[in-house]
């Protein structure tokens, strides 16, 4: 529902190119975009003004003035500056410690904590070669330690034993004895979930804290976090004290200002990124990846890296040979809808995508949506392979089986045909001029959308 | 919670007051020194921003306030209360409480709860078992969540500690054929209440959303009808990505109510407001807290009150 950044700034530039130069006026009224796209993005607004000054500071050289492109111009410093406020460079996790290095995640109730002590242990099992103990010092949500013990079954990784009724702080330091005696390199401690407000709970992480001395004090924050990530990253910080923020979620389509707000208002850097539920879900943070979010400029990164992990080298070689001897078929077509759904669907596509607003609009006018995909192939699905080979088959009483097995319309069997058939012809014009096609570009929005495409 | 005030009101405005009040403390000092032009309106603005309700409601919310006449010396308190009456006439006819009054003919009245992961939908549940329970009903609660570790064991400690019976099969089954069971035996026991869990997911997942839409479609097969409630929980941490959210889950699993979660906190679940308005879905209860008497009905009045720090 919200316009990007660029094209907030399109609006305000594209009636000033006509008239030559810009002036400080025009500037201002670009800022005032870029902060409505902060706001809604989440930065929370104490940030937001102080990002804006400092843009506004950097804006007013000749740079913007004198650009052909004003818009671009701006975006770009836009970008530099939050891409410098996020920390230009990674920071790892910091294992420089005598052994056992006790760690600690802390946060708001449902944040990921439990999930994020998991991944962590998994990366520095698997990565690095750690030995690494976990144990849950969560005894207020129900069922919350048997959740860290699962998960470390699943991992193979071990957690300390559950104890009934024994109270957070002694959990930490029979965690810590244990990785002592049995030589670990990591001790992670998972915390119960606590409100920045609560005051006995914040003293509790403190004395937990103040038991076993963490390496990292780690706050794992929830990318959809609105304006109150600068209080939580306050309070966090002030009382037990953070070595950094891991932000979780990011495989939704939130904005993720909140990557801003805890960054500036701690001074913390991000370390690491939730990307998912599983646990290899954990990625090092990429600031100009965040920043292109946050400005509705896509993930760009992220979609390419993204591609390449679905789409399997070996079977976009078939269809790619396929298409050259013009044999692709309704068989891989329903591969290309599959592989846009693994990719988290339309709309984990389209929230990846550079300019994504603009052609997020234009999916909608045309009805091209997930549900469409699932219906396209439950049609293709309930084909018999024969017909998916040789569609020309499909006559009207196979249509109405067809119809009837994927709880479709003849109507949208029509349209389905059709739309292979443009498809089809499309590979033959691009086999012609010799081009190589997307082994995607069946699916893919943007680049190739075929014709004819939506309802 | 311990610590905080009692009574569900002293509650949210202990949650709600160190923001609110930051708030209201902000247009105190603005007004004492200005007029209402155009700088402090926009000042004005910026404070409701802070609540989430987002730069689009702020601004409209502003700007109905600077239609208004004011006299020059205006008190403070009567800019607020002008402002929270404002967001009360818009809040007001989605404050309406879940009903479980009339129990379907059929059987039992079946509620599905779906949200974003984390949001409180499982704690969620074991309140509203717990309100069910007083009342008196038979309750029944499907683990449909088989994804997330311990979730199921989460949910069986919900119906020990509220007295109603849980229906779970083993992690990773298909939550449809769970829901489907629950409801078989829900109605051959004639529970008063089914309460079906469902795994976090994000609304941008298609793949879990169609596992969602799975789940309705296979309870449909014994009852049209049902589910009759698919509440959606919020949290109220969450910032503008709220619209997306209610945006997808409507059109998707056609959402008939939300509930706020976390309203104890300092976050002040401002997005609401431009959810209310551009929705219209009822807020159910809010979640002021982790224990089982900690769901409240939704007061338009009073939430607008403590969001501009008027009735602390
Ligand atoms: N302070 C506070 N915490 C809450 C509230 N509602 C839920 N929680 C907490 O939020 C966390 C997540 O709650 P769950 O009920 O497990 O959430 P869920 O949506 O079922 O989570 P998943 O199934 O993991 O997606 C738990 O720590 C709950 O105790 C509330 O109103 N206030
Ligand atoms: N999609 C997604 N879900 C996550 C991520 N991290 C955690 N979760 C989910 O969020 C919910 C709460 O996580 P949990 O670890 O129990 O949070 P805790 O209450 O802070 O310990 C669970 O449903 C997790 O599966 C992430 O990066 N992406
Ligand atoms: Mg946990
Ligand atoms: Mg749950």
């Amino acid at each position: 529902m919200f316009d990007t950044l660029t094209e907030r700034l399109g609006k305000v530039f594209d009636g000033l190119t006509r008239r030559g130069a810009l002036s400080e006026a025009d500037i201002t009224a670009a800022l005032r975009e870029v902060r409505v796209a902060l706001l809604e993005a989440d930065v929370a607004l104490p940030v937001v003004r102080d990002l804006v000054a400092a843009v506004q500071e950097r804006a007013t050289g000749q740079e913007v003035l004198k650009s052909i492109t004003p818009g671009q111009t701006v975006i770009k410093i836009v970008h530099d500056h939050l891409v410098e406020t996020l920390g230009s460079e990674a920071v790892e996790i910091d294992l420089n410690a005598p052994t056992p290095v006790p760690m600690l995640l802390v946060g708001l109730q449902g944040s990921g904590k439990t999930t994020t002590t998991a991944k962590l242990a998994n990366y520095l099992v698997e990565k690095q070669g750690k030995k690494v103990i976990m144990a849950s010092l969560d005894v207020r949500r129900p069922a919350a330690q048997e959740q860290l013990r699962v998960l470390g079954d699943q991992a193979l990784i071990p957690t300390l034993d559950i104890k009934l009724g024994e109270a957070p702080v002694d959990i930490a330091r029979r965690a810590m004895d244990r990785g002592r005696r049995e030589g670990y390199d990591v001790v992670l401690l998972d915390t119960a979930g606590r409100l920045a407000v609560d005051d006995d709970m914040m003293d509790e992480a403190v004395a937990i804290r103040d038991a076993v001395k963490p390496h990292e004090t780690l706050l794992v924050a929830d990318a959809m976090t609105g304006q109150d990530a600068v209080n939580i990253g306050r309070v966090f910080h002030e009382k037990v004290g953070l070595t950094g923020i891991v932000l979780t979620r990011i495989d939704g389509d939130a904005r993720g200002g909140a990557a801003l707000s805890m960054r500036a208002v701690t001074g913390c850097p991000i370390k690491l990124l939730g990307t998912g539920e599983g646990l290899g879900a954990l990625e090092p943070f990429h600031p100009d990846r965040i920043v292109g979010r946050i400005l509705g400029m896509g993930d760009v990164v992220g979609l390419v890296e993204k591609a390449q992990e679905v789409v399997e080298e070996e079977q976009a070689r078939k269809v790619a040979a396929k298409i050259q001897k013009g044999q692709f078929d309704l068989e891989d077509m329903a591969d290309q809808l599959r592989q846009v759904k693994k990719m988290g669907g339309m709309g984990g596509i389209m929230s990846m995508l550079p300019g994504a607003g603009k052609i997020q609009k234009q999916m909608a006018q045309h009805n091209i949506d997930d549900s469409m995909i699932r219906r396209q192939e439950a049609i293709i699905l309930s084909m018999t392979p024969g017909e998916r080979h040789r569609p020309a088959l499909i006559k009207a009483s196979r249509k109405r089986r067809v119809a009837a097995g994927s709880g479709t319309s003849v109507q949208e069997i029509n349209k389905l045909l059709k739309q292979f058939q443009q498809l089809q012809s499309m590979m033959k014009k691009m086999k012609k001029m010799g081009g190589r096609m997307l082994p995607m570009g069946g699916g893919m929005p943007g680049g190739a959308l075929p014709p004819g495409f939506g309802r | 919670m311990s610590g905080a005030p009692s009574g569900w009101l002293g509650r949210l405005r202990s949650g709600l007051g160190k923001s609110s009040n930051r708030l209201a403390g902000g247009i105190g000092s603005l007004l004492s020194e200005r007029k209402l032009d155009a700088a402090t309106l926009g000042d004005l603005e910026d404070l409701l921003i802070t609540a989430d309700l987002g730069v689009e409601t702020a601004a409209r919310l502003t700007e109905q306030i600077s239609q208004r006449r004011f006299a020059a010396d205006v008190p403070e308190a009567e800019v607020r209360a002008a402002l929270a009456k404002d967001i009360a006439e818009i809040l007001e006819p989605v404050a309406r409480p879940l009903d479980t009054t009339a129990r379907p003919e059929a059987g039992p009245q079946v509620i599905l709860v779906v949200g974003v992961n984390g949001t409180g939908k499982t704690t969620t549940i074991g309140k509203l078992a717990q309100q069910l329970r007083e009342q008196g009903k038979s309750v029944m609660l499907a683990a449909g969540d088989t994804f997330r570790a311990a979730a199921i064991d989460q949910l069986k400690l919900w119906g020990e500690r509220t007295g109603a019976s849980v229906v779970a099969q083993d992690p990773g089954t298909d939550p449809a054929a769970v829901a489907f069971d629950a409801l078989q035996r829900a109605r051959a026991e004639q529970t008063d209440v089914l309460l079906i869990d469902t795994a976090g997911r994000l609304h941008n997942k298609a793949d879990l959303m169609a596992e969602l839409e799975k789940v309705i479609r296979v309870l449909r097969k014994i009852d049209p009808d049902v589910p009759h409630e698919v509440l959606l929980v919020l949290d109220a941490t969450t910032g503008q990505n709220a619209h997306a959210q209610v945006e997808t889950f409507k059109e998707l699993v056609a959402v008939s109510g939300l509930i706020v979660t976390k309203l104890d906190g300092s976050a002040r679940g401002g997005v609401i407001v431009g959810l209310a308005d551009r929705f219209g879905l009822p807020i159910y209860a809010i979640g002021v807290g982790e224990g089982a008497d900690d769901l409240r009905p939704f007061a338009a009045q009073d939430f607008a009150d403590s969001l501009l720090g008027l009735s602390a």
